[in-house]
């Protein structure tokens, strides 16, 4: 018993360094991020490589989630005669949820989860202490504009997902399933609320862009510089995002559709 | 020393201070002292008072086996770790005192040549050389490109300069490292196993390359190896580490010629000797037939 207990100890003394190490990580990439400001080359290029190249698992996510919820949506509403409204309930799903928490994950499995590899590997590869040694500063030189340019495409990839989340829920409820074309969007627009949906959604985006990102280099900062250690970062960043995207969600949901 | 703890002593007046020093230091003065250092990895002892002396214009070889901490001291003097007691002085600036600002400033003044090269595998050979010039001077396109261009070509790299690190050799790797090392043209330059892995065509041409570059650019040299005849052959001065202690010094004739049967052993490659070639282990045929 007392040896449990020691070994609960100690992974309480774990998991609290772990979250120290990361809060300095933090602060220190945010450090960085003003020099960025007159290089804005960094970012652009690493928007490039999170951002653009994650929109076709997007847009190709988006389009079959809104389809599916299109041919669901129908099949309930239409047992209540309001089959019409389909286009407000494909859409609120979309932009209050569906969206920023989709994409969320879907950012974590192909951006962070290559963020943290690469950084891993840059340390495994002395990278980074190559870096120190010509006297610049690893942490604010490659992560921080890592870190804008997550914080930065998130919210334009959810926006994306939910927009082409709609077209799909359009195609299957109107196209194939003969909704009224006017009714689902008129429905959808006077359901839609700029605050309470809109901005509540890109808000929600934004946190789980800053959290996916923070996550994912921090996951390739602090990993062990061996391809087992990589690996295994890798996978935390996955499960970790994920977990702490599904999480912060039902805190930021409660917080913002109360009544 | 150089005292650098004044509280009223502004950032820039200690890098001011660490411009003078190194250009004020002649050929055959101490630019690196250690002193006392100690140094451990968990409970492992890697350095135990070890006493060190790196001279200017000279090549210094560190040699041991494998595992004694070489790469570790280069670390060290670098200030990428902390001595657990001790001390290592640049120019009489304490590596380890300096503030971030001003160590990294010192940094300016050192290159580094890591055993893998460390290139930033995201920029070409081109790129690479020219990092350390885009990140702290403010020379116009046209200067770095001619800058990267001469030293590319005195590693013989110029035609590759468009090519990708993952396109280039072992021996290639490192020779485009040693450029980009050059680039801001340092006062000390660390080698870090510069000829492990290398075909013998690479290795000359790395050995002459070394030796030519510390003469012609006037810098200081310090190589950590155990390639005791490709070593020997380019420098002044070979400290034979083991064991967290300095072992024997001196030029390589002195070396070689000695009767220590530490130094004999390691010169000569001897399997047999003070140094063990098997790690401790119980009796074989006991491990072999005791246990199910």
């Amino acid at each position: 018993m007392p040896r449990q207990l020691a070994q609960l100890g100690q992974t309480g003394l774990n998991s609290l360094g772990k979250l120290g190490r990361s809060l300095l990580v933090l602060i220190a990439i945010t450090g960085g991020v003003p020099a960025l400001l007159f290089r804005p080359k960094l970012i652009i290029r690493q928007l490039y490589i999170v951002g653009v190249l994650s929109v076709v698992i997007i847009t190709v996510s988006g389009i079959f989630v809104g389809m599916v919820l299109g041919l669901q949506g129908f099949y309930v509403l239409s047992q209540f005669g309001a089959a019409e409204s389909l286009g407000m309930m494909v859409a609120a799903s979309l932009v209050r949820e569906l969206g920023p928490v989709v994409t969320a994950l879907l950012f974590a499995g192909r951006a962070g989860s290559a963020l943290t590899a690469e950084i891993g590997l840059m340390r495994a590869t002395e990278q980074f202490a190559g870096l120190e040694m010509m006297a610049v500063d690893p942490v604010r030189r490659v992560l921080s504009s890592r870190f804008v340019a997550g914080l930065m495409s998130m919210p334009i990839l959810a926006a994306i997902f939910s927009a082409v989340g709609v077209l799909g829920g359009y195609l299957v409820g109107v196209a194939l399933l003969g909704v009224d074309d006017g009714a689902f969007w008129s429905q959808m627009q006077a359901g839609i609320d700029l605050q309470r949906d809109l901005v509540n959604g890109l808000i929600k985006s934004l946190v789980f862009g800053f959290v996916c990102t923070w996550i994912a280099l921090f996951e390739g900062h602090d990993a062990i510089p061996t391809s087992e250690g990589v690996s295994r970062a890798t996978t935390r960043t996955v499960v970790h995002s994920a977990l702490a995207v599904l999480g912060l969600d039902f805190v930021l949901t409660a917080l913002m559709f109360r009544n | 020393m150089i005292k650098q703890h004044k509280l009223w002593q502004s950032k820039s007046e200690v890098k001011a201070q660490i411009t003078d020093r190194l250009a004020a230091i002649l050929p055959g003065e101490i630019l690196v002292n250690i002193k006392d250092l100690c140094f451990k990895r968990g409970s492992r002892v890697i350095f135990d008072k070890a006493n060190l002396v790196i001279r200017r214009g000279q090549v210094t070889a560190i040699m041991g086996p494998s595992g004694t901490g070489k790469t570790t001291l280069l670390k060290l003097i670098g200030g990428q770790l902390q001595p657990d007691s001790g001390s290592i002085e640049v120019a009489g600036f304490n590596v380890h005192q300096l503030s971030h600002s001003n160590l990294y400033f010192l940094r300016t003044r050192m290159g580094m040549l890591f055993q893998s090269g460390a290139l930033l595998t995201d920029l070409n050979v081109f790129e690479n050389v020219a990092y350390p010039l885009r990140e702290h001077t403010k020379l116009p396109e046209s200067m770095i490109r001619k800058l990267v261009l001469i030293k590319l070509e005195a590693v013989g790299l110029r035609g590759a300069k468009d090519l990708q690190p993952s396109e280039l050799s072992g021996g290639m790797a490192r020779r485009v490292a040693m450029a980009r090392a050059m680039a801001l043209d340092p006062t000390l330059i660390l080698y870090d196993e510069p000829f492990t892995g290398q075909d013998p065509i690479s290795m000359g041409v790395l050995m002459q390359m070394i030796r030519k570059l510390n003469d012609a650019s006037r810098l200081t040299s310090l190589v950590v190896s155990h390639d005791v005849q490709e070593t020997a052959a380019i420098a002044d001065q070979i400290y034979l580490i083991y064991g967290g202690k300095v072992m024997g010094q001196g030029n390589p004739k002195q070396l070689l010629d000695s009767d220590s049967p530490w130094i004999r052993q390691f010169m000569d490659g001897l399997p047999d000797g003070p140094v063990k070639f098997h790690y401790p282990a119980p009796d074989l045929q006991q491990d072999l037939f005791t246990h199910a």
